[in-house]
């Protein structure tokens, strides 16, 4: 019986996290809009758009590998959301968090990439190839520096979990990472810019680049599958930098706020800044994000 | 595929078909090694099934849906003729169309509604019948300015339509030469109405009708170089 209650409050979680994050993402939307003085979409347009998109008449498929990209990514958003603990010290909301679950975290990150570029490659569009080629490429560099600084926090913490990580950081903000390890909070904060693809580095998926990137060729199911992995993604990201660098949650209240605000971060730095082209983010990713991650390490040493 | 499906595609492999460009026939090549490739152009472009009426569901489920629909319109980012001009301040901040559920999408996959933003060159219809052929259903059809009405001030023009919806089905008017961002987003608001009370059926009346489209359609287009049915 013990499973069944986990999985139903697993559950549970999935679905606050992806109306949150729905909610998160239509926010920001409005943010933008009032930085263009608009007043922007109305607050239940996701919600609204996804209903439409499952509830379209006709699809038409372009080979298995098409079918499951949508599901790879899917799977790679659901695998993140289970391994990771949202509430600190509930038995309630920790999922299925084990020992070693920031590699397996790691591991899924790249995982629904992976499963997109497949499936988006089968889709046959030239554009899905040119933006998956880009999306790689800038994913590839991203993960650098976002590793350098998970491998200090694990010789900080000498420990890689997330739990553990979390309960270390625990007894007043002065013990968060951001205040014990800085230089990896930065190297971290910066690779999740390019993580959350905001502008400057939302030439993958922008619609005024190549139209539009990877899912070019995917409509109706397709497409609401893909929205509804962006929601959960983006809220589990941001879960994730909470729990690494800014001493998780003890109530769901703490969670939102701290992830809400991770979040406007990479939407703040994107109404300020420029979209890069894919070569400039690239080498921008391999300069000052790269050194605060390689002194993060040597630090700590 | 069965068989009654296949018995309006237009064979290609004919080789006297007016429709087809020359370019596009079948033919059979020999490369610089000496090896035969037999080249059927049209084959690269398309999947060999004509569109279905696809029914509604039932009553209460997809009134939902309308409503989630007419909340939610994706516009195709195509523009003809001088309306396109009109779309660029629909979405900027004066008129701001995202207040009402409307918004723009870069591929004809993801959208549901194209604006048809003026004349439209024999050249373009080509085009604009094929975006619309791959847009999934439901779809709508929203026509800006007289051009698309009547043939507006193109009417004796040796080169546009006059009347639209002898080639798609169309949904919603807009008058004007030019109407109005104003304009368009008061037809925007009678696409919803259409749309909530169930009778925006344009992609099942064109797949009704695809015969008599296509026939339209054949008679204005001479060089048919685009497959008779594609997806």
């Amino acid at each position: 019986m013990d499973i069944i209650n986990k999985l139903l409050f697993v559950l549970l979680g999935l679905f606050i996290i992806l109306n949150f994050g729905l909610f998160m993402g239509v926010s920001m939307r409005k943010i933008v809009a009032r930085v263009a003085r608009r007043n922007g979409v109305p607050f239940y347009q996701p919600w609204l758009d996804l209903i439409k998109l499952y509830g379209t008449r006709d699809q038409i498929s372009h080979g298995i590998m098409f079918y499951l990209g949508p599901v790879f990514r899917l799977s790679g958003g659901v695998g993140i959301f289970l391994f990771m603990p949202l509430i600190f010290g509930s038995q309630y909301f920790n999922n299925f968090s084990f020992a070693g679950d920031l590699v397996l975290i790691l591991y899924f990150q790249f995982f629904g990439m992976l499963g997109m570029a497949l499936g988006a490659g089968e889709g046959g569009h030239p554009y899905s190839a040119i933006g998956i080629s880009r999306g790689l490429s800038q994913f590839t560099t991203i993960e650098v520096p976002m590793t350098l600084a998970v491998i200090s926090l694990g010789i900080q913490y000498n420990t890689l979990s997330i739990s553990e990580i979390v309960a270390a950081q625990q007894g007043g903000f002065q013990n968060w990472t951001v205040f014990t390890n800085p230089f990896a909070t930065a190297a971290a904060m910066l690779s999740l810019l390019g993580a959350f693809g905001h502008s400057p580095f939302n030439l993958v998926k922008a619609p005024n680049e190549i139209p539009i990137g990877p899912p070019t060729e995917y409509h109706s199911t397709f497409l609401g599958v893909l929205q509804t992995n962006a929601a959960i993604l983006h809220v589990i990201e941001a879960v994730l930098f909470m729990n690494l660098f800014f001493g998780g949650a003890v109530n769901w209240f703490e969670l939102m706020l701290k992830s809400f605000l991770i979040y406007f971060w990479s939407v703040f730095v994107g109404v300020v800044f420029p979209r890069y082209r894919i070569e400039q983010s690239v080498q921008w990713f391999l300069k000052v994000p790269l050194l605060l991650g390689v002194i993060a390490i040597i630090i700590y040493m | 595929m069965s068989e009654d499906k296949n018995k309006n595609i237009q064979d290609i492999n004919t080789p006297d078909d007016k429709f087809i460009h020359p370019e596009n026939k079948p033919r059979t090549v020999i490369s610089p090694e000496g090896e035969e490739i037999h080249i059927e152009p049209l084959r690269d472009y398309f999947l060999e099934k004509r569109p279905e009426v696809i029914q509604p569901k039932s009553d209460a489920v997809e009134k939902f849906l309308n409503w989630a629909r007419a909340e939610s319109i994706w516009v195709l980012g195509f523009g003809t003729g001088c309306g396109s001009i009109e779309i660029p301040p629909l979405m900027t901040p004066r008129f701001d169309a995202f207040r009402y559920g409307v918004q723009m999408r870069p591929t004809p996959r993801q959208s549901s509604a194209i604006i048809i933003s003026g004349y439209l060159a024999i050249k373009t219809l080509k085009r604009v019948i094929r975006v619309y052929e791959q847009m999934p259903s439901p779809k709508y059809v929203l026509a800006l300015g007289s051009c698309t009405i009547n043939g507006g001030m193109y009417w004796d023009s040796y080169n546009t339509i006059n009347r639209l919806d002898h080639y798609i089905p169309v949904d919603v008017y807009v008058a004007g030469c030019m109407p109005r961002p104003e304009a368009l987003l008061a037809g925007f608001v009678q696409l919803k109405k259409k749309i909530k009370e169930g009778r925006a059926e344009g992609a099942n009346e064109y797949a009704e009708k695809f015969d008599w489209y296509k026939g339209n359609q054949k008679k204005i287009i001479n060089d048919w170089n685009m497959p008779d049915y594609n997806w």
